[in-house]
C-alpha cells in the first residue's frame, strides 16, 4: 500500500461529511487515533500521522499537541520523517511557543548532516521561523555553510543569513565577508540570495553601505550581462532575463546609488540602457522597467534619465492592464512634489483614471489629480473633480471633499466660482465635509459683500430642495437671517428672479426647525435666523414672536435660552433689538478664532455675533447707563 | 514575503504560509479577514490593495486564490510573477494541477513551495532547478518507505542523493 493512502483516505471521509457536525465528528476521531499512535512507539507510520494533524490543523482545528511530535520526528534519522517533522513544525511552532527551542540542537545536527536534502531541510525551517535566539547560536554555522562548495546549499544559506540578519541586525557584520566574496558566483539562485543579503546589510549599517558601493561596478557588470545576454531558457521569463535577479539588483542600486553622485553616475548608463531596451508587453518586463523607474527617481540621476522614467510611467498609465496603471500612479504620486511639470504632462491620462471601475485605481487617482491642481488648470480640474465627487465611492467622499476646498481656496479664479464651488460640494457631499467648513464658507461670503444677494438666492433654493445635509442647512439658515432683505427684493442681477414672500422664508426656517433630520446646531442657528429677520421683514413679525416664545419651552437647553433670550429682546430691550441684530460685519480670520472660542455651545462653531454680549445684559440685568455703554458695542459685533 | 494563502472560492484554506512570528489565534483572525475582503472583490479589479497596514498581491487561478502579503518596499509586479512560478511549478509538478491535487497532496504543495521560496524570498530563479530538486527530494523520501523497518537504525537510504 502506497504511504500517503491512509492520508488520502482520512481527507476524503472529512470532505464527505455533510455538515459541520459531521466532519468535527471525523475530526475527534481521528485526532483520538493520532493522539493514540503518538504515544505508540516507533511503528513506521510517525509521518503519516502527523501529516494527518496537519491537515486537520489547516482546517482550523487546534493540534498542539502535535508539538512534541514534530520534536520527535526532526530528530529521526529517517529522512521522510524528518521531512514531516519540519513541515510540521514551520505550520505549529512559532517562535513564542517553548517547543520551538527545543529543535535548535536538531537543526544544529542537520546543518551538517552529509545529505544536502537534510540540510536544506534545516536552513528552510530556520529561515522560516527562526527565533532570535535560535539565530544567534545557528549563526557561525550558516557563515560556515555560506563559503560551502555546492550551490544548493549556498543559495539556501544566504537567505538563511538574510533572515538572521533581519531578526539580529548586530550579526550583520558577520556574514559581509562571505556576502561579498558571493558576488562573484555565476549561479542565479546563489546571486539572488546574495543581492538580498548585501541589500539588508546595507540597509541596516551605513559603514556596510559605504563599502559595498565599492561594488557598483560589478552589479552593473552582473545586469548589462543580464540585460544583453542571449536567451537562456532556463531563466528566461517573457523574453526578460531572470527579472528576478534584475529586480534585486535594480533595488540595490537604488540604495546603493542614493544621495551619491559617484555611484549614481557608474550606474546612469546601465539604467538608461534597461529603460530604453526592456520590453513592456508582459508583466515580466514591466516589473523590471518598475523597479528602474523607482531607481531613477530615487538617486542622483541626470535629468534626461528622469524625464525617460517619468515617460515610461505616463506610458504606464495608457496600459490596458489595471494593474499597471495602478503602480503607475503609486509611483506618479511619490514623484509629483519633486517632478511637477513631468507629472502635469500625464495630466489628463490621470484624471480619466477618475473613472475607472477599481476603487484602488479612483483612490490613486484621486490624491494624484489633487497634487496636480494649479492656477491654471483649476476651472477644467475641478470640472472633473466636482463629477468625481458625486459617483465617488463612500469611502473616498470626505478625502474628496477637503481636498476639493483646499484647492478652490488656493487657486480660485474669482470669489463667485468660489462660493459655488463650496456649495457644489454642500449640495453633492454635505454629510462628509468637516466642521469647520461652515464657519470658512460663512466668513467667505460675508467677505464677498456684491456676492450676498446671488449667494442668499442660490442658498434659498438649495434649502428649499433639500435639508437634510447639515453643512449646507445651516449655512443657507445663516445667510437667510443675515441677508433676507435681498432674498425678498426678489431681482438679483446674477441669477434667476425669483418670487419670495416672507412667509416662504419663515416657512423654510420652521421647517428646518422641526425636522427630525435636523441636528440641535442646525435649529440654532435656524432659530437665530428667524430672530434676525426680525429686523428685516415688515410684516409677519407677530409669527416670528410666536415662533421665538414657542422654543422658550423647548427640551433642547441651547435652544431653550436662546428663545428665552429672544424673547427677552422682544419684551423688555425691543429698543435695542434693530441695534442688536444688525447686520454683520467683515470678518476676517482672526476675528473669527475668538468668536468660536466665546461662543461656545453645539458641535459645529456657528458665528452668533451677540451672543457674548446677551448674557451679560439680560440675566443681569444692568442700569440704563451701563446697557447704554454695552450697546453702543453690541450691535457691532467685535 | 510575509505571508502566503490559497483559498478556494468558498473561503477554504487550502495553503497557508507564515514568515512572520504570529500567534495561532492571530493567524486564523487575519487569514479569515483577507480572504473575505478579496472574495469581496470584483473580478476586473486591481490585483494590489492596501489593507491594514499590509500590501497584498493576488491572483485567481481556476477555483484558487493566491494571496501573498508583501512589505512595504517590495515590488508588486515582480510577486505577480513569483506567484506564477509556483502555479507553474505546481502545474509541472502535478500535471496540470487543479484544485483536489492541492487538496489530497497539500504537503507536497509545501514542500515544492519550500524548495522555491525560502524564509519568504525566492532562492531558485530557474524552474527547471526547483524541480529537479523536488524530484530527487521524492527520491530520497521513497526510499526510505522502501526501508520502512524499525529495526534499521542507520539509514542507507541517504546513499542514494
Amino acid at each position: 500500500m502506497s504511504p500517503s493512502v491512509r492520508l488520502q483516505e482520512m481527507i476524503r471521509v472529512i470532505r464527505s461529511a455533510r455538515t459541520q457536525g459531521e466532519e468535527r465528528g471525523v475530526i475527534q476521531r481521528e485526532c483520538a487515533a493520532i493522539r493514540a499512535q503518538f504515544r505508540q512507539a516507533d511503528n513506521g507510520g510517525r509521518s503519516h500521522n502527523l501529516a494527518k494533524l496537519l491537515y486537520v490543523h489547516m482546517l482550523g482545528y487546534p493540534a498542539h499537541f502535535g508539538q512534541m511530535e514534530c520534536v520527535r520526528l526532526i530528530a529521526s534519522p529517517r529522512y521522510n520523517e524528518k521531512r514531516v517533522g519540519y513541515l510540521g513544525a514551520m505550520m505549529l511552532l512559532d517562535e513564542n511557543q517553548d517547543a520551538s527551542l527545543l529543535i535548535t540542537n536538531s537543526i544544529k545536527n542537520d546543518l551538517a548532516h552529509s545529505s544536502q536534502y537534510v540540510q536544506s531541510l534545516a536552513l528552510c525551517t530556520l529561515a522560516c521561523m527562526g527565533s532570535a535566539e535560535m539565530c544567534r547560536d545557528l549563526a557561525p554555522e550558516i557563515d560556515r555553510l555560506l563559503r560551502a562548495s555546492s550551490s544548493y546549499i549556498k543559495k539556501k544559506a544566504t537567505l538563511c543569513a538574510v533572515h538572521i540578519v533581519r531578526k539580529v541586525p548586530e550579526l550583520g557584520e558577520l556574514f559581509t565577508p562571505a556576502a561579498r566574496a558571493l558576488l562573484a558566483e555565476k549561479n542565479h539562485g546563489v546571486l539572488h540570495g546574495a543581492v538580498i543579503l548585501i541589500t539588508e546589510l546595507c540597509e541596516r549599517n551605513a559603514q556596510t553601505l559605504v563599502q559595498f558601493r565599492e561594488a557598483v561596478p560589478e552589479l552593473v557588470h552582473i545586469m548589462r550581462g543580464l540585460v544583453t545576454s542571449g536567451y537562456s531558457p532556463e531563466h528566461t521569463v517573457a523574453g526578460i532575463s531572470d527579472p528576478f535577479l534584475q529586480v534585486r539588483i535594480l533595488r540595490l542600486l537604488r540604495i546603493l546609488g542614493r544621495n551619491n553622485d559617484t555611484a549614481s553616475d557608474a550606474m546612469n548608463d546601465l539604467l538608461a540602457q534597461v529603460a530604453t531596451n526592456t520590453d513592456s508587453s508582459k508583466t515580466a518586463g514591466s516589473a523590471v522597467l518598475y523597479e528602474t523607474v523607482l531607481t531613477v527617481m530615487d538617486i542622483k540621476s541626470e535629468s534626461g534619465l528622469r524625464v525617460l522614467a517619468v515617460n515610461i510611467l505616463g506610458r504606464f498609465l495608457l496600459n490596458n492592464d489595471r494593474n499597471i496603471r495602478y503602480i503607475s500612479m503609486t509611483s506618479l504620486q511619490k514623484i509629483v512634489s519633486t517632478d511637477h511639470n513631468a507629472v502635469q504632462r500625464h495630466r489628463g491620462t490621470i484624471v480619466d483614471c477618475l473613472k475607472d471601475q477599481d476603487a484602488s485605481v479612483k483612490r490613486r487617482a484621486l490624491e494624484l489629480s489633487l497634487a496636480l491642481v494649479s492656477a491654471i488648470n483649476i476651472r477644467s480640474m475641478m470640472k472633473e473633480l466636482l463629477l468625481f465627487l458625486s459617483t465617488c465611492p463612500p469611502e473616498l467622499k470626505s478625502h474628496a471633499a477637503s481636498g476639493i476646498f483646499n484647492a478652490a481656496e488656493r487657486y480660485s479664479p474669482s470669489q463667485r466660482w468660489h462660493i459655488d464651488t463650496i456649495l457644489h460640494v454642500l449640495i453633492t457631499a454635505g454629510a462628509d465635509v468637516r466642521d469647520e467648513t461652515v464657519p470658512n464658507l460663512i466668513q467667505l461670503i460675508t467677505n464677498a459683500s456684491q456676492l450676498h444677494c446671488y449667494t442668499v438666492h442660490k442658498l434659498y433654493r438649495a434649502l428649499v430642495a433639500d435639508i437634510s445635509q447639515q453643512p449646507l442647512v445651516q449655512v443657507a439658515c445663516w445667510c437667510i437671517g443675515e441677508y433676507g432683505d435681498s432674498l425678498l427684493q426678489g431681482d438679483c442681477e446674477e441669477t434667476e428672479p425669483i418670487q419670495v414672500t416672507e412667509d416662504d422664508i419663515l416657512d423654510a426656517l420652521e421647517t428646518v426647525l422641526q425636522s427630525h433630520m435636523s441636528s440641535p446646531a442646525t435649529r440654532g442657528f435656524a432659530l437665530t435666523a428667524t430672530m434676525k429677520l426680525s429686523t428685516r421683514i415688515t410684516e409677519n413679525v407677530d409669527r416670528i414672536r410666536s415662533i421665538v416664545s414657542i422654543y422658550g419651552s423647548c427640551m433642547d437647553v441651547e435652544l431653550q435660552q436662546r428663545a428665552v433670550e429672544y424673547n427677552a429682546l422682544f419684551k423688555k430691550y425691543d429698543h435695542m433689538r434693530a441695534a442688536v441684530l444688525e447686520k454683520m460685519p467683515v470678518m476676517d480670520r482672526s476675528s473669527m478664532g475668538q468668536t468660536n472660542g466665546e461662543s461656545g455651545g453645539g458641535g459645529v462653531q456657528e458665528l452668533e455675533p451677540t451672543k457674548p454680549k446677551q448674557p451679560e445684559m439680560m440675566v443681569a440685568p444692568q442700569p440704563a447707563s451701563q446697557v447704554g455703554g454695552g450697546e453702543g458695542g453690541g450691535g457691532h459685533g467685535f | 514575503m510575509r505571508f502566503m494563502l490559497l483559498f478556494s472560492r468558498q473561503g477554504k484554506l487550502r495553503l497557508q504560509k507564515w514568515y512572520v512570528p504570529l500567534g495561532d489565534q492571530e493567524k486564523r483572525r487575519l487569514g479569515r479577514e483577507l480572504v473575505q475582503t478579496i472574495l469581496g472583490r470584483k473580478a476586473k479589479m486591481c490585483s494590489f490593495l492596501e489593507w491594514r497596514d499590509l500590501k497584498v498581491v493576488y491572483k485567481r487561478y481556476a477555483s484558487l486564490y493566491f494571496c501573498c502579503a508583501i512589505e512595504e518596499q517590495d515590488n508588486e509586479l515582480i510577486t505577480l510573477e513569483v506567484i506564477h512560478r509556483y502555479v507553474e511549478l505546481l502545474d509541472k509538478y502535478f500535471g496540470s494541477v487543479c484544485e483536489l491535487d492541492i487538496i489530497f497532496n497539500f504537503e507536497k504543495a509545501y514542500f515544492i513551495l519550500d524548495e522555491f521560496l525560502l524564509g519568504g524570498e525566492a532562492q531558485e530563479t530557474s524552474k527547471k532547478s526547483v524541480l529537479k530538486a523536488i524530484e530527487q527530494a521524492d527520491q530520497l523520501t521513497s526510499t526510505c518507505y522502501q526501508q520502512a523497518s524499525p529495526r534499521i537504525t542507520s539509514p542507507t537510504c541517504y546513499e542514494h542523493a
